[in-house]
């Protein structure tokens, strides 16, 4: 099993550490965001229009899929 | 006041500018703006293949960008390259380090990498008339959690040490080092038109990141436990994570902000894979319960589930052409279905 050791957390009582989350957060607060109404209507219209290309979502004709047929696994 | 006890009052109102900024724009959510649209159909997919090879557990798949190959990484210490349409092992790659806990295959198909607790990533090329460690990628100070190539040349890894890093397989080096996650990452993606990239960590935050200028540009809040796995929709404006907190989300990156949460409230297993169908529609999540469920990304809903694993299903991925969703698992086989 895979242990995930968390590394150290970075100190937040160093001058630098401080100055750099400061510069970080001015960085993400200054950009433009849009209205999450436009967000939605535009993936909506995204998966709207390439619906009809998603095999997955619209089924795959035996015909034309090259996994339809169920065959022993061969070892090399 | 000293200068740290500015800083800090500084960030903490930033904080709550980005908060009252994101809440300025929240004026609904996806699964609301989505009512209006016809349910996805009831997805029953059929497994098509077992891949039996592999004598370990599974942690890693991933597809060529020829729809037909793919690569699968166990701690059994092997790489194995599958023709997944007959089913057949066309190659199998000995690691130096059996804990491996990711593989990529290159655009190209000339490559593959993998990497895990030896904390490097290592480069092998398949095309050699016998198959070649080309490169170590060796700087982490943490185990490799991810690793993708953006062409033969150049290599975005993941780590344990909170870092990212992209790499140019000419020199071996560091060309770019990510720094601003304060947990362990643990997945990434690339955006499609490869100028970005996200990334999950333990810190329970997404950040999105210019390649170019190793810039973290947005953090993305929500999660309260280890984000595991992490996709870009197809399209580019919007992320999906899958976190150890159980649930999947949705992060439109234009508006800055969580969309939509996926979860059940039957499901109390950690989220350990991810894969989108080509529309962005279907979104195939992996669960440490053996499952792989299927959620219609615009409602929120469970639309299918996959059973058939007798284990944790530790990997998912759809090829470029969406024709079908691999699972990979804890139990040492892969499935494909359609």
């Amino acid at each position: 099993m895979v242990s995930k050791m968390s590394s150290k957390m970075v100190g937040s009582n160093n001058l630098a550490n401080a100055r750099r989350m400061v510069q970080q957060l001015r960085v993400e607060a200054s950009i433009e965001r849009i209205k999450v109404s436009k967000a939605s209507a535009d993936l909506m219209r995204y998966c709207g229009e390439n619906a009809k290309y998603d095999p997955l979502l619209m089924g795959i004709p035996a015909s034309e899929n090259p996994f339809k047929d169920k065959k022993p696994c061969t070892i090399l | 006041m000293g200068e740290i006890e500015q800083m800090k009052k500084e960030a903490e109102a930033l904080k709550t500018q980005i908060e009252a900024a994101r809440k300025a724009v929240h004026d609904t959510d996806m699964a609301s703006a989505a009512s209006g649209v016809a349910p996805a159909p009831r997805v029953q997919l059929k497994t098509r293949r077992t891949l039996k090879g592999h004598l370990a557990k599974i942690y890693a798949m991933h597809w060529s960008t020829d729809n037909r190959l793919m690569v699968s990484a166990s701690q059994d210490g092997k790489l194995l390259i599958w023709d997944s349409h007959s089913g057949n092992k066309v190659n199998a790659v000995p690691l130096k380090s059996s804990w491996v806990m990711t593989c990529a295959y290159a655009p190209s198909g000339n490559l593959v990498a993998s990497g895990g607790l030896d904390n490097m990533c290592t480069v092998y090329n398949l095309k050699t008339p016998v198959i070649k460690t080309v490169k170590e990628l060796d700087a982490h100070t943490g185990y490799l959690s991810c690793a993708r190539f953006l062409s033969d040349t150049e290599v975005l890894t993941a780590s344990g040490d909170t870092t990212c890093a992209l790499w140019d397989l000419e020199t071996g080096k560091q060309k770019t080092v990510f720094l601003n996650h304060v947990g362990d990452c643990m997945c990434l993606s690339l955006s499609p038109d490869m100028n970005s990239f996200v990334s999950g960590a333990c810190d329970s935050l997404a950040k999105l990141w210019d390649i170019r200028d190793g810039q973290c540009k947005q953090t993305f809040l929500g999660h309260t436990s280890d984000i595991n796995a992490i996709s870009f929709y197809p399209g580019g404006n919007a992320i999906i994570t899958g976190s150890d907190d159980c649930t999947c989300k949705m992060y439109d990156l234009r508006a800055d902000q969580e969309v939509i949460s996926y979860q059940d409230a039957a499901l109390n297993s950690g989220v350990t894979s991810l894969a989108l169908s080509m529309s962005g529609r279907l979104i195939f999540a992996g669960y440490d319960d053996f499952n792989c469920n299927i959620w219609d990304s615009l409602k929120g809903e469970k639309v299918g589930v996959l059973s058939g694993h007798d284990n944790r299903v530790s990997c998912t991925g759809v090829p470029p052409d969406g024709m079908c969703v691999c699972t990979g698992s804890w139990d040492s086989f892969l499935k494909i279905w359609n």
